[in-house]
C-alpha cells in the first residue's frame, strides 16, 4: 500500500511501544487525539453485526447461524456471543458438512460446541453420501452442487429455518458487493438480484412472504483484514490450519493442495512433499489451495494481511468456474 | 512472533494505527454516463489499494470486454452483477471498502438511471458524505439535480462535487468555474451546507488522488485529501441526550433482565436517570453489561444490554431516553416521503411503519404535494408514484417516540411496509409532529357497546361481502338482512350504490379513491357494530389492504369476511346495470374487473360460488354462519 509510505502525516510511524499483548478493543476512552471519543472502525463494526443479530432474533421465527468452522465464523460466534450476553445465542448452529473437510476442522467444530453448550446440528446430504459423490471423480462444480448448495436446501427445508446467518463478506467478489444484509430468497431458495428490498438506515425490514426465507450477512462490512484484527485483538480462537507449519502438499494446476487423507488419489509419480504452508480460506480440503508463508502466529498473519497483494478468494478452486459464477451459483441457492 | 524480530515495531504501531482509525461512509452518485463506477476504480486503483489478482482481472477483463480501447475500464471493478458487466450500467449499490492511513472507507456506488433511485436512496442513507459526479460537458442533468435533493433530503452534510471528464473540455478553468457556480446556486436552493468543487478527469486519474499538472489554476483538495479529512457528524450525536432503542430483552434466567439496543445517541451509564417511552416508566440504570466486563459508560453507536434499578417492564420497540430532555411521542406527523414501489402510494391506505425498533399502523391522510425536483416546485397530489418524493401527513394508529430527522436518523427515518406482499414500499423522514389529534379526544360514554349488546339480544358484527360487480353481492345481503329482520335482529344494510350518493358523493373510482371510499365504510360500519348491530356491506372491495384495514378496526370474531365469487365471463353475462357493456365501450373508466384490478380473498371466512349456488342456499349458509359464531344466541 504504497499510499500509506506517502502520507507525510501517518500515524503509525510516530506510534511508539510495540506491544507483545494485544490492546483491548473496547478502548473507547483513549482513542483519539481530539477532545472528542469516537469508536474505532472495528468497534463501529462490532456494534453493527450485534445489532443485525438482535434483530434476527427479535423478527425471525426459526433463526439458525450457518457455522462453516473458518475464520469468519469464528467471529460470528464471538459476535453472537456479545450479543446475547450473559444469555446463550437464541439460535442453533448448523454445519453444511461435505465430508471432505480438513480434519483438523472437525476437531475444532467439536471443541466450539463443548466449550461454549452450542446447539450445533451437523447436516449431511445421504442422497449425495450414497452415490458416493466425491471432488476427485465428479469435480469440483458437481460435488459443491450435491454436497454443498443442495444439501444447505434441505436442511433448511427439513427443519423449516425462515433466516440464516452466514458469514459472506461484501469484500470477497463482485456480485456479493450488492447484496443486502438481509437477502430474501423464494421457496425454492433463489436469490434475484434484481428485484432487492431497499435497506435504508438501521431499518431492517424481515417481514417475509409464505415460503420466502432470509439470509442474513451481519459482517457485510467486514474486510479480510478487519476479520484478523477482530481475530488478533479479541484472541479469537480459529482452526490451526491457518498458521504456518510444515504440511504435506501436491501442486495440481498452481494450488497447493494438502493431502489431508488417505481417500485422495495420487497422480502416476505424484509425491505429497513437506512444505510450509498456511491457509487463508477454509473449505474442502480437495478443493483449497493453501499459501507458502511463515506465518505462525496471529501477529505475523496480520502483518502478512498488511501487505497481502492477493485477495483471499484465489484460493477457492470453485469460484474460478465460469465468469459471474458466483451469482449464478448464488441464485441457484448457494449461500 | 517475538518482539525483538525486525518489523514486529513497526507492525505493532501500525496495528494501533488500524485499531485507531476513524470510519466514514460515503455515496457517490450522479447522472448515468457520468462515470461514478471509473472514479471509484480509479481510486482503488490509484491509491495501490487493489490486489495483485484483482489487478490482473481488471487488466484482462479491460482488453476482453472494456469500452476504453487500450486503457484500464476501471469501471469492470465496480459493476458486479452480470446484467450490468453485459449492459454496461450499474443497477445496484455497490459496496467497496478500503484504506489509507488516516481512515477506512466504505463506499456505496449507486445507481445512476432514474428506475433505479431507491437504491441510491439506500445508499445514502447511511452516509456521513457524498460524491456527486457530474459530467463537465453536460452540466446539472435532472438525475442529478435529484441526486442533489435527495443527499440533501437524507441528511447528509458534506457534498463533493466531482466535475468529471474535464480533459474534454481541454481542462478549461471557465468551464470548472461556471459549474462551480451553478452547483453553489442549486445547493443552496436544496438546503446544502457544505460543498466542494473538485475538477476531475477519472479517466487519467487527474485530482483524483494526485494532485493534476493540468489544472494549475486548481488549489484545493483531491478527491482521496478530501475524503479523508472532511468531518463526520458524530461528535453532535455523542454530544445529544440518550436514546436507545430496545431491540431485545434479555431474560436468561429469572435473575437478569437486560434491555439490549443501540446507543443512537449520547451515553449511557450507571445511575443515569431514564425514561421508557411511550410507557413513560422511570428509572435509574443500574449496570451497562457487555461480554468483556461492564462497561463504565457506553457511547453512541454501541450496541449494548443495560440493567435497570427498578423491575420494570419494557418491551422492544420502546426507547430508553434521558429523562430530562425525552424525545417526544406522537401519533400524528408531517413527513417527507420518498416512493420506491411500482405501485403507488395512496392516500388513505394503511401501510406498516417502521421506525427504530417499533412497527406501528400508519395511514397518509392527506397527502400535500410531490415536489419536482428538477423546478423544485411543490405540486399538489394524492398520490406519489415510484421514486417521486412528496410531503404529507401521517397517523398511526398508537404513539411512539421520536425526534425529527434532521437531529437524529435513527428515531426520525422511518420506512412504509406494504401489509400484503410485505415490500419495503417507502422511506421517510418524520418532520414535526402535529397537535390536532390533541384538540380532539375520545370521549368517554357511559352506554359503552356491551350495553347495546345487552339490549338487543345478540351480538353485533360485520358480514363483509366482497366480489365483482353482478357476482351478486346485492341479492345476496338483502335475503339475509330480511331473515335476520324476521328473527328481531337489529340490522343494516350498507349498500356501495346508495352510500354513493350520500356519504362518498364526493368520491370517484380512481384507486386513491376507492381506498379512502372503503376506509370511510369500515369506519361506519365500526360505529355501527359500536351501536349493537349486525352489519351487511355489499361493496365490491377490490383491494386486500383496505378489506384488511376492516378488518383490523373490529374485534376478532366481529368481521366475516364473504367472497362472493364468480367469474368475470359470469358476471359480465349478468351485468344487471349494464355497466360491463359501458365499460368496454370505453364510457366508465376504472371498471373493476375491466381495467381495473380485483384482489380476490387469500382465506375469507365464507366462499360463495355462485355459478353453483343459488342467492337463497348462499343466504342460508350465511345464517348458519351466524348461528355456529352464536351471534344470533350471544347467551
Amino acid at each position: 500500500m504504497a499510499l500509506r509510505q506517502e502520507s507525510p502525516e501517518s500515524r503509525w510511524v510516530s506510534a511508539s511501544g510495540a506491544q507483545a499483548v494485544a490492546p483491548p478493543l473496547a478502548d473507547a476512552e483513549t482513542n483519539g487525539a481530539g477532545s472528542a471519543r469516537r469508536l474505532t472502525h472495528l468497534q463501529r463494526l462490532e456494534a453493527e453485526s450485534i445489532y443485525i443479530m438482535r434483530e434476527v432474533a427479535a423478527q425471525a421465527e426459526n433463526a439458525v447461524m450457518l457455522y462453516s468452522i473458518g475464520k469468519d465464523s469464528s467471529v460470528m460466534l464471538r459476535l453472537a456471543l456479545k450479543a446475547f450476553y450473559p444469555g446463550t445465542p437464541p439460535f442453533p448452529f448448523m454445519h453444511i458438512d461435505t465430508t471432505w473437510k480438513f480434519r483438523e476442522m472437525y476437531q475444532f467444530r467439536e471443541r466450539m460446541a463443548r466449550e461454549h453448550g452450542l446447539d450445533m446440528i451437523v447436516h449431511i446430504n445421504q442422497e449425495g453420501l450414497r452415490r458416493g459423490i466425491n471432488p476427485f471423480t465428479h469435480g469440483s462444480a458437481v460435488h459443491t452442487d450435491v454436497m454443498k448448495t443442495e444439501s444447505l436446501k434441505q436442511a433448511l427445508d427439513k427443519y423449516a429455518f425462515d433466516a440464516a446467518f452466514g458469514g459472506a463478506r461484501r469484500d470477497e467478489e463482485r456480485s456479493r458487493a450488492k447484496e443486502r444484509v438481509f437477502s430474501f430468497r423464494s421457496a425454492q431458495h433463489r436469490w434475484d438480484p434484481k428485484n432487492q428490498r431497499p435497506e435504508l438506515w438501521r431499518l431492517y425490514n424481515a417481514r417475509k412472504r409464505k415460503g420466502e426465507s432470509i439470509r442474513v450477512f451481519p459482517l457485510s462490512n467486514w474486510t479480510e483484514l478487519d476479520v484478523w484484527q477482530y481475530i488478533y485483538l479479541e484472541q479469537i480462537p480459529i482452526v490451526p490450519l491457518y498458521f504456518a507449519k510444515e504440511r504435506p502438499i501436491v501442486e495440481r494446476d498452481g494450488a497447493l493442495i494438502m493431502v489431508d487423507d488417505d481417500r485422495m488419489p495420487l497422480e502416476p509419480g505424484e509425491k505429497p512433499r513437506m512444505r510450509k504452508v498456511r491457509f487463508r480460506t477454509l473449505g474442502c480440503y480437495p478443493l483449497t489451495g493453501a499459501v507458502e508463508s511463515d506465518a505462525d502466529t496471529l501477529e505475523a498473519i496480520v502483518s502478512e494481511m498488511v501487505q497481502a497483494r492477493t485477495s483471499e478468494r484465489q484460493g477457492r478452486v470453485i469460484d474460478h468456474d465460469q465468469d459471474a459464477s458466483m451469482e449464478k451459483k448464488k441464485q441457484e441457492g448457494y449461500f | 512472533m517475538a518482539v525483538t524480530e525486525p518489523g514486529s515495531e513497526e507492525l505493532a504501531a501500525r496495528l494501533e494505527a488500524d485499531r485507531q482509525a476513524g470510519l466514514l461512509r460515503f455515496v457517490t452518485c450522479g447522472s448515468v454516463d457520468d462515470g461514478k463506477s471509473t472514479l471509484i476504480g480509479c481510486l482503488l486503483y490509484e491509491a495501490g489499494l487493489l490486489f495483485e489478482d484483482q489487478q490482473r482481472a481488471l487488466e484482462s477483463d479491460s482488453r476482453r470486454i472494456g469500452t476504453q480501447g487500450e486503457r484500464l475500464d476501471y469501471a469492470l471493478l465496480l459493476d458486479g452483477l452480470a446484467a450490468e458487466r453485459e449492459q454496461g450500467i450499474t443497477i445496484d449499490v455497490a459496496h467497496r471498502y478500503f484504506q489509507t492511513d488516516r481512515r477506512k472507507f466504505i463506499v456505496a456506488d449507486s445507481p445512476g438511471h432514474e428506475q433505479y433511485t431507491r437504491n441510491m436512496v439506500t445508499g445514502a442513507s447511511n452516509s456521513d458524505c457524498a460524491v456527486l459526479l457530474l459530467d463537465a460537458r453536460k452540466g446539472a442533468l435532472t438525475q442529478t439535480r435529484r441526486h442533489a435533493y435527495i443527499v440533501s433530503l437524507l441528511g447528509v452534510r458534506h457534498v463533493a462535487v466531482a466535475i468529471n471528464k474535464l480533459d474534454l473540455v481541454g481542462y478549461s478553468e471557465s468551464r470548472f468555474r461556471e459549474l462551480e457556480t451553478e452547483c453553489r446556486d442549486f445547493a443552496d436552493q436544496v438546503g446544502l451546507p457544505g460543498v466542494t468543487c473538485i475538477p476531475v478527469a477519472a479517466i487519467h486519474g487527474d485530482n483524483v488522488v494526485v494532485r493534476s499538472t493540468r489544472t494549475p489554476w486548481y488549489d484545493g483538495p483531491t478527491l482521496l485529501e478530501y475524503l479523508e479529512t472532511v468531518e463526520i457528524d458524530e461528535d453532535r450525536l455523542q454530544a445529544a441526550p440518550l436514546r436507545l432503542p430496545v431491540q431485545w430483552v434479555n431474560r436468561p434466567d429469572h435473575s437478569f433482565r437486560g434491555f439490549a439496543g443501540m446507543v443512537v445517541s449520547g451515553t449511557v451509564a450507571a445511575g443515569d436517570r431514564v425514561v421508557a417511552l411511550p410507557s413513560r416508566r422511570e428509572s435509574t440504570v443500574a449496570r451497562v453489561v457487555a461480554y468483556e466486563g461492564d462497561l463504565d459508560r457506553a457511547m453512541t453507536g454501541q450496541s449494548v444490554t443495560v440493567t435497570l434499578s427498578d423491575e420494570i417492564d419494557i418491551s422492544r420497540g420502546e426507547v430508553i431516553a434521558d429523562v430530562a430532555s425525552p424525545p417526544g411521542v406522537a401519533d400524528q406527523f408531517e413527513a417527507t416521503l420518498v416512493w420506491m414501489a411500482e405501485e403507488p402510494l395512496l392516500r388513505g391506505r394503511n401501510y406498516l411503519m417502521r421506525v427504530g425498533t417499533t412497527t406501528v399502523g400508519a395511514t397518509v391522510a392527506p397527502l400535500k404535494y410531490r415536489i419536482d425536483v428538477h423546478s423544485l416546485k411543490r405540486i399538489a397530489a394524492d398520490k406519489l408514484e415510484l421514486n417521486e418524493i412528496g410531503v404529507g401527513e401521517l397517523e398511526l394508529d398508537r404513539p411512539i417516540p421520536f425526534d425529527s430527522y434532521s437531529s437524529n436518523r435513527d428515531t426520525g427515518g422511518f420506512v412504509l411496509i406494504d401489509r400484503i406482499t410485505s415490500q419495503t414500499v417507502g422511506a421517510g423522514m418524520l418532520n414535526f409532529e402535529l397537535h390536532r389529534s390533541h384538540s380532539v379526544q375520545w370521549q368517554a360514554i357511559d352506554v359503552d357497546k356491551a350495553s347495546h349488546v345487552r339490549l338487543k339480544g345478540h351480538r353485533p358484527c360485520v358480514l363483509w361481502m366482497t366480489g365483482l360487480s353482478g357476482a351478486g353481492k346485492s341479492t345476496i345481503a338483502n335475503l339475509v338482512e330480511r331473515k335476520l329482520y324476521s328473527l328481531g335482529c337489529h340490522t343494516y344494510l350498507l349498500d356501495g350504490d346508495n352510500v354513493r350518493h350520500g356519504l362518498n358523493k364526493d368520491l370517484g373510482f380512481t384507486d386513491a379513491d376507492r381506498v379512502e371510499n372503503i376506509r370511510r365504510i369500515a369506519e361506519v360500519a365500526k360505529l355501527m357494530v359500536d351501536a349493537g348491530l349486525i352489519v351487511i356491506t355489499s361493496f365490491i372491495s377490490p383491494f386486500r389492504s383496505e378489506r384488511r384495514t376492516a378488518r383490523e378496526l373490529l374485534e376478532d370474531d366481529e368481521f366475516i369476511e364473504v367472497f362472493v365469487d364468480a367469474p368475470l365471463k359470469v358476471a359480465e353475462a349478468r351485468d344487471p346495470k349494464n355497466l360491463y357493456a359501458k365499460a368496454r365501450r370505453g364510457e366508465i373508466a376504472n371498471f373493476t374487473g375491466i381495467d381495473s384490478p380485483y384482489e380476490p380473498p387469500e382465506s375469507p371466512e365464507v366462499h360463495i360460488e355462485t355459478t353453483t349456488t343459488t342467492a337463497e342456499i348462499a343466504a342460508e349458509q350465511l345464517m348458519s354462519e351466524l348461528r355456529r359464531r352464536n351471534v344470533l344466541d350471544p347467551e
